[in-house]
């Protein structure tokens, strides 16, 4: 517990309109650490990511980050500043521009108005160069990005974030929507990525979970309900009973039926890939 | 190959400017005096409508402001030159009102280089203090056109109403010199003729390359996806408020250009219809193409003097037609349409691309 | 105390013209979030055929002392904006939904053209419609008078009020209304026919509009450019008010007005409308979707 944390949420509730999204919830991650977050619909997951990110302020509570930094009431912008990048589920890129223009524009985040009329030093362009080849869109650097493929999108924006060198990079289903393949190669992405950076991943593909996931949170009704290995996460008997007793509507099976259910099970839920 | 891929982009690129320049310039040769000092009125229009092009074809927010801010520079530099014509005296319209002095406000207007300044200075301002208002409590889309229309009508309102400060709804009247030359000698309207055609090819020249900056690609993604900017660690807000500001000096400087060319400005130039209908130019010639705002606002313009010659009535119909047929029917405008028809003849560009986000990776 | 008294009666009386004006767009803008420009030109509509009425049926209906006609017209400028408002849906502005600057632009165009139309056919100048006998002089109270053209525009607003209350609440056509706006995609599910009720709810502004433009008649003259006087205040009640339903515009319009009389009697006329403005702007620093708005997670 002594461990310094990169991001620490306090007690943080947000309600609307009397609607409890997130209720007294208190969340760490440890520098260096790639986490996976998952829970049923309207877990709260979403909301969790938006009062990181500032998107939503929290009703109480505070969230601090690299230690030191409250971050609870900064805005949107400065945040981004301090470090912390965050992926939408939806990719989230600038389709007029071009694959090489939209890296241009992350990579210049920390430079004044008067200073974007000048020329992009050799050093950036050679790092967009080389954030092109880590997210394997070299080949594309001058498309439009309104024309490349879904995959290529959420790579696109995700190498948006990389090349800003975040303390701490939030991703929200970056596999929502893609093929095997393309699933299969943002895995990779992702592992190669969590050697250098402090990643949270929001998921609701329980297969991609189950193949990259080392720490998992499990989120239900605004609450972290456990946290764990995968193989903890899986046998615990709250975390069935929440996917199962959703899936299964009321009738619930008896208790010990409920403890005996194959593991497997959990990953098969049937559970839509873009809804929050 | 390349070099050809290269001059060809160059040639589509520049070859259209340097045209209009030489045809500019040439101009005096070949134009009656009468229709020189009517393209001259038109070129002024033709910078208001660059402007309005940057903020709205680049960055997305569509201003209904710009007719005021093409009247704060006109009234800027009428108000130097009144002082000017008035030869030390009280402009006339402040005897008529009673005033016995010259108001504090009108006092350094004496200058000419503190008018000239204020040409800028002061549409800038107002813009850069209403933007940022505006954008901070991330007011945006129509909300943002309506409440620079409301400016609009709220200024002309007040100006009107303060009419010993102001000359009311006739305006500023009887201007006779700029900076001691006659308004009358041939010579100074040609003068004046040429500073028009020079201050469009420097706001040409600096939009151009606005828009090719980081920071033009950087308006152009905020009008894709103003949340994906700020979570990339951007402000919107100055980004905003900058470009309303520089679009708003540069409509001062089409209308500082305007009054001595007309030798009067009135209230009535600078309304609610004038700053809406420069959209129109802007779509005609085609948003998002600083070439096409030129284009545009000069068609435009002329189709209605030639118009408005012989048949009044039509113009009105025509000019509400092509407000739904720029909607409609030809989104793209004029520069628009024809560069996707080229693109598609050549088939050298899969994807038609915005003047904007043409890939120059080294800017 | 009687200045106090027409102080406030002035605002009320300002407020009920803003919201005559503006409860239409409340309609198209509110509810189908549809900028429509063309809505000045509606009111201008409906001031057009009061004028018509008068000139051709007021005789025929009793007269201009008995002012029947002007009773009737108020109904028949609703149906004929109405109808004109259902055709413009269906031709224009169905095509540009989610386009709100396209909108903007194109329905600023239609409204130029209905301008050149009016002029076309009734000339450029403004011409003046009779008010009926019954509505001259005022009610004397203390040592004031409120006239009767005042009060019945107000009276007017309150009866539109309540039918678009009982209209949007307790009818199947409303509730349908309501439904589609709500959620389009659950309404046509369940059998709405969504397109429908697009045409419906914009005609129903633009009638609104030229139920406006009637009482308008009562207080001055009217041309074919009057609408581009009461288009921008109308937007600001919308803006002001909020998306969120018929009270946030009351509000608004009742807001604006008691705030423009009061500040013009503090000030001066312009200088109040320079201050309302600066008003409005500091409001929405403050909230900036207005004053009433549907919170919807």
């Amino acid at each position: 517990m002594t461990q310094p944390k990169i991001l620490a949420v306090k007690n943080v509730t947000v309600s609307f309109d009397g609607f409890t999204v997130l209720d007294n919830l208190n969340f760490s991650m440890n520098y260096g650490e790639l986490r996976f977050l998952i829970g049923p619909n309207g877990a709260g997951k979403t909301t969790f990511l938006d009062i990181i990110t500032s998107k939503t302020k929290p009703t109480r509570g505070e969230v601090i980050f690299d230690k030191t930094v409250n971050i609870s009431h900064l805005p949107e912008h400065k945040i981004v500043q301090q470090g912390i990048g965050r992926k939408f589920q939806t990719p989230a890129i600038f389709s007029s521009l071009t694959v090489y223009e939209n890296l241009e524009a992350a990579i210049s985040f920390r430079e004044w108005s008067i200073q974007l009329f000048r020329w992009l030093s050799p050093s950036n362009r050679e790092r967009i160069t080389e954030t092109l080849e880590l997210v394997g869109l070299q080949e594309r650097a001058d498309v439009r990005a309104g024309a490349l493929s879904h995959g290529e999108k959420q790579w696109l924006e995700i190498g948006m974030l990389l090349i800003q060198k975040p303390k701490l990079l939030l991703l929200d289903e970056p596999v929502a929507g893609m093929t095997r393949r393309e699933r299969n190669r943002t895995g990779e992405l992702l592992q190669n990525i969590a050697k250098n950076y402090s990643v949270l991943v929001v998921e609701h593909d329980m297969e991609f979970v189950r193949s990259f996931a080392k720490t998992v949170t499990v989120l239900h009704t605004g609450k972290v309900l456990c946290e764990g290995t995968m193989e903890q996460i899986q046998r615990d008997p709250r975390v069935v009973e929440v996917y199962l007793g959703r899936a299964h509507g009321e009738a619930r099976p008896p208790k010990h039926e409920r403890v005996s259910v194959p593991t497997q099970r959990v990953g098969r839920m049937p559970m839509p890939a873009l809804a929050s | 190959m390349l070099k050809q891929t290269a001059m060809r982009q160059f040639i589509s690129e520049w070859g259209p400017v340097i045209l209009l320049g030489l045809l500019f310039l040439c101009a005096p040769l070949f134009l009656s005096d009468f229709r020189l000092s009517l393209l001259g009125k038109f070129l002024t229009f033709a910078i208001v409508a660059i402007g309005l092009d940057l903020i709205w074809g680049y960055g997305g927010m569509l201003s209904l402001g710009q007719g005021l801010f093409f009247g704060l520079g006109a009234y800027a530099i009428a108000m130097h030159m009144k002082l000017e014509a008035g030869g030390g005296g009280l402009p006339d319209f402040m005897v008529w009102s009673g005033l016995q002095e010259l108001p504090l406000f009108w006092q350094p207007f004496h200058s000419p280089f503190f008018a000239v300044a204020m040409v800028m200075i002061l549409p800038a301002t107002v813009a850069a203090m209403l933007g940022f208002l505006v954008f901070r409590s991330r007011i945006q889309g129509v909300y943002f056109s309506i409440i620079t229309q409301a400016l609009t009508l709220l200024v002309s309102v007040l100006l009107v109403g303060q009419q010993e400060y102001t000359g009311g709804t006739n305006g500023i009247t009887n201007l006779s010199t700029i900076f001691g030359y006659s308004l009358m000698a041939q010579e100074t309207q040609v003068a004046i003729y040429f500073v028009t055609v020079m201050m469009l090819a420097l706001v040409y020249l600096f939009c151009y390359h606005l828009t090719r900056s980081r920071f033009g690609r950087l308006l152009v993604a905020m009008r894709d996806d103003e949340a994906r900017v700020r979570f990339l660690g951007y402000d919107p807000v100055i980004i905003k408020t900058v470009t309303f500001a520089i679009s708003a000096a540069i409509a001062g400087i089409g209308g500082a250009l305007f009054v001595p060319q007309v030798g009067i400005i009135s209230p009535s130039s600078l309304g609610v219809v004038f700053s809406i209908e420069m959209v129109v130019w802007v779509a005609v010639g085609g948003r998002g193409t600083l070439i096409g705002a030129i284009i545009g606002a000069l068609l435009v313009n002329a189709g209605r003097s030639a118009f408005s010659e012989q048949f009044p009535n039509v113009w009105q119909y025509f000019l509400g037609a092509m407000f739904i047929g720029v909607v409609v029917l030809f989104p793209q405008g004029i520069v628009g349409s024809l560069r996707l028809g080229v693109d598609k003849l050549c088939l050298i560009n899969q994807t038609p691309k915005l003047e904007g986000s043409v890939s120059q990776p080294s800017i | 105390m009687g200045g106090w008294l027409l102080q406030a009666f002035n605002g009320l009386s300002l407020g009920s013209i803003l919201l005559m004006i503006s409860l239409g767009l409340a309609f198209s803008f509110g509810l189908m979030k549809v900028i429509n420009m063309a809505h000045g030109e509606f009111i201008m509509l409906g001031a057009y055929v009061t004028y018509v009425f008068q000139n051709n049926f007021a005789t025929m209906l009793g007269g201009l002392d008995l002012g029947l006609w002007f009773l009737i017209s108020i109904p028949v400028a609703f149906i004929v904006t109405g109808l004109l408002g259902i055709l413009l849906e269906i031709s224009l502005i169905r095509f540009l939904y989610g386009r709100p600057l396209d909108t903007l632009l194109a329905t600023w165009g239609v409204g130029l053209v209905l301008q050149q139309a009016t002029r076309s056919i009734f000339g450029a100048p403004n011409v003046q419609v009779v008010s009926p006998a019954w509505l001259s002089g005022g009610f004397m109270i203390l040592d004031i008078t409120l006239p009767y053209k005042r009060l019945f525009i107000i009276a007017v607003v309150l009866v539109a009020i309540a039918v678009i209350y009982i209209h949007l609440n307790y009818t199947a056509s409303g509730r349908r209304l309501r439904a589609v706006m709500q959620n389009r995609e659950m309404a046509s599910c369940l059998g709405v026919a969504s397109r429908q009720v697009d045409a419906t709810t914009f005609g129903l502004g633009a009638g609104l509009a030229g139920v406006a433009g009637c009482v308008l008649t009562l207080i001055g003259p009217i041309g074919p450019s009057i609408g581009t006087h009461y288009i921008v205040d109308a937007f600001m009640v919308v803006v002001l008010g909020g998306t969120g339903g018929l009270v946030g515009t009351v509000l608004a319009a009742f807001l604006i007005g008691i705030a423009n009389t009061s500040l013009e009697f503090a000030t001066t006329a312009t200088l109040a409308k320079v201050l309302v403005f600066g008003l409005i702007i500091a409001f929405l620093q403050w909230r900036p979707s207005g004053l009433v708005v549907q919170t919807a997670r």
